[in-house]
């Protein structure tokens, strides 16, 4: 028996490069031997994504993409269906599932470095990815036909409309493919939900691996382990893939199929945070519901869309929140990776950028008041200094420098301060105005006083 | 030239080729980037619509559909039409200088007749659909002199659909092309001549 499987791999090896791609891709990938938590999300990641594609081609079994059917078809899989209320919430749970591994995926990135040469390319498809992520969950949203479907779709293509010189208007009505969001628009979309997003999501998950697989795994120490390795060309500070890191993987898959399935089978609306209350009732082109917002892992963009008193800028600057991460490799040219040895400062930077971005969620499900619309304003600020101060910590700044910047800094804050000036806001303005100038009095000027902005040595190897 | 390579010609092959092909790849782009304009069907759905206004009573408003957006039909008492020329310095375009009414409801109540106003009911912003708030309701405050407020991003109108300054819609509320067929009939999606 064992001679006829191994008779049958080496006819098939002679055929198609079996072996060869175990091996180069499981076998014998010699990743670093410290992997810790935070590279659990790069297999999850891969999992949620299996448990999507199956969920979702079951659901399309029994969805019907028609503005009269859609409401009803998902009420039809949610009670008439055998288990189809199980198929469905895996598949909306799946989605924010999603978002939280792939989040979690990229705050390992900047912690470490791993966007640094050789490095980019992968980077780079990756935000491809988080892109495609973005453009999969909008058009699935609009498909259940709820009110809170229809009109978070007619928000956001409106955005579109922002654009000048007529183009805007025009690229909102070839994306609707009807002066409003109808039929046409949620066919459109279901089709691009099940085939077009999803083929191209495959094909750059596709050359994520392949190009992770060429350069090698980063790890926690952010040193190279391919430069030291032993007499037969292994890296010394390698593991093979298969079996260590599968095993460890297998682990946290089922920390997380636990948590998963808490979420599935006792909170799957979770709050209203999975799913809309508003999305219980079928859209209605002729009413707005009282509160629109989108789900939560837009809604940090979202708070910086609107915390900005003007139609066009607002549109602007919350594209360039998701555009800015695909030059974050050429900001931060640090030659210091990993969080580890970085300064005491450039830690804190993080920690306030995640935090940054956690309140500015928050905001995005808030009813817009002036307090919070102010605050809103001023952590988009803080959103965007973050980039900024990546590329300013890249090297050592002369005193001169750092004042100069910060001088300008504080220029600029007044000039965008006194262009949406506000009588009934002046007050506000100016308390809050502490915020950015507390971020760039700490981030700016503390480096040239003080010694918290100076990094450790790296070691040579990998600690274990 | 019997084992020759001739480089020129076959860098201008390649370039011809490449040019053709290219060509070919943008015309056969243009049929699949057209199918998504609205179709045959959308654009004949967009035909106007006919309102009966004899039952309207004073401050009251109705919706129809046209063109799927909801339009609506607001009956202006003396009191809502008295608000308007205070709020000019308030309101972002006061005297309709931007292209949101066709020629014919550019005038101070935008309208063809002063008492019923017509418009499209979704926000310059992002299109919500706002919500008609009277003076002193809705708690937007003692100054609130009445008119449309869009719960989305708290953009404010006024009785004539002008935006208020300072509020996210950069733009006013947009009249559609309507005219009467009698005085109590309006056909709206079509435009006439002024009343």
């Amino acid at each position: 028996m064992k001679a006829l499987l191994t008779g049958l791999l080496e006819w098939t090896d002679a055929r198609f490069p079996a072996t060869k791609l175990w091996n180069e891709h499981l076998a014998r990938y010699y990743a670093p031997k410290n992997f810790n938590f935070w590279y659990f999300f790069g297999s999850l990641a891969l999992v949620v994504l299996i448990i999507q594609l199956t969920t979702g081609i079951w659901l399309a079994m029994f969805y019907k993409p028609d503005a009269e059917l859609a409401f009803g078809s998902v009420e039809y899989i949610m009670r008439d269906v055998e288990w189809g209320w199980l198929i469905r919430y895996m598949h909306s749970t799946g989605a924010s599932a999603f978002f939280i591994v792939v989040y979690l995926h990229m705050f390992r990135a900047l912690l470490y470095g791993s966007y640094k040469a050789p490095r980019e390319l992968l980077w780079l498809i990756g935000v491809l990815i988080y892109l495609c992520l973005m453009a999969e969950a909008f058009f699935g949203y609009l498909l259940p036909w709820g009110q809170m479907s229809y009109w978070g779709a007619q928000v956001i293509i409106s955005l579109f409309g922002a654009l000048p010189f007529g183009v805007g208007e025009a690229l909102a009505l070839w994306i609707r493919g009807d002066y409003v969001v109808s039929d046409a628009t949620l066919n459109r979309f279901f089709s691009l939900h099940v085939v077009g997003i999803p083929l191209v999501l495959l094909g750059l998950i596709a050359a994520h691996i392949i190009a992770l697989h060429e350069v090698g795994s980063n790890n926690p120490d952010g040193v190279e382990i391919k430069k030291h390795k032993d007499a037969n060309g292994i890296p010394m500070d390698g593991i093979p893939f298969h079996p260590y890191y599968t095993v460890k993987d297998l682990w946290g898959i089922g920390v997380f199929l636990v948590l998963f399935a808490i979420v599935v089978f006792y909170a799957p609306e979770f709050g209203g945070w999975f799913l809309e209350s508003a999305n219980f009732v079928p859209a209605n082109s002729l009413q707005t519901p009282e509160h629109i917002l989108p789900v939560w892992y837009f809604t940090p963009y979202y708070a910086i869309l609107r915390a900005i008193p003007d139609k066009l800028t607002g549109v602007i600057a919350m594209f360039a929140a998701v555009l800015v991460f695909f030059v974050v490799p050429w900001l931060d040219r640090h030659p210091v990776k990993s969080v580890r040895y970085r300064s005491k400062l450039f830690r804190l930077l993080l920690i306030v950028f995640a935090v940054t971005f956690l309140v500015l969620g928050w905001l995005g499900v808030e009813a817009p008041t002036p307090g919070k619309s102010e605050l809103g304003l001023r952590l988009g600020e803080l959103y965007f200094a973050f980039f900024l101060m990546l590329w300013v910590y890249s090297k050592e700044r002369t005193a001169a420098f750092s004042y100069g910047l910060f001088l300008a800094l504080v220029v600029l804050l007044m000039i965008f301060d006194s262009i949406r000036y506000d009588e009934s806001k002046q007050a506000l303005m100016m308390w809050s105005a502490l915020l950015p100038l507390g971020y760039f009095i700490v981030f700016l000027l503390l480096p040239v006083h003080t010694r918290l902005n100076e990094s450790h040595a790296v070691p040579e190897r990998v600690t274990s | 030239m019997s084992n020759g390579l001739d480089t020129a010609r076959r860098r201008f092959l390649t370039g011809a080729a490449t040019v053709v092909g290219g060509a070919g790849a943008a015309c056969a782009a243009w049929p699949f980037a057209s199918a998504w304009q609205p179709s045959e069907r959308a654009r004949a759905i967009g035909a106007p619509v006919e309102v009966d206004i004899a039952k309207l009573e004073p401050g009251a408003r109705l919706t129809v559909q046209w063109r799927g957006k909801p339009v609506w039909v607001v009956r202006r008492g003396e009191g809502a039409l008295a608000t308007l020329p205070a709020l000019d310095a308030t309101v972002r375009d006061p005297a309709s200088d931007e292209p949101q009414q066709p020629e014919y409801a550019r005038n101070p109540h935008r309208s063809i007749n002063p008492e019923f106003l017509v418009l499209v009911g979704l926000c310059t912003h992002l299109g919500c659909a706002p919500s008609y708030v009277k003076a002193g309701e809705g708690g937007l405050g003692a100054d609130w002199k009445g008119g449309f407020f869009c719960p989305c991003h708290g953009s404010r109108f006024d009785y004539a659909g002008r935006v208020y300054q300072g509020v996210p819609a950069p733009l006013n509320l947009e009249v559609p092309p309507h005219r009467y067929l009698s005085d109590s009939r309006i056909r709206i999606g079509e435009d006439g001549e002024t009343a």
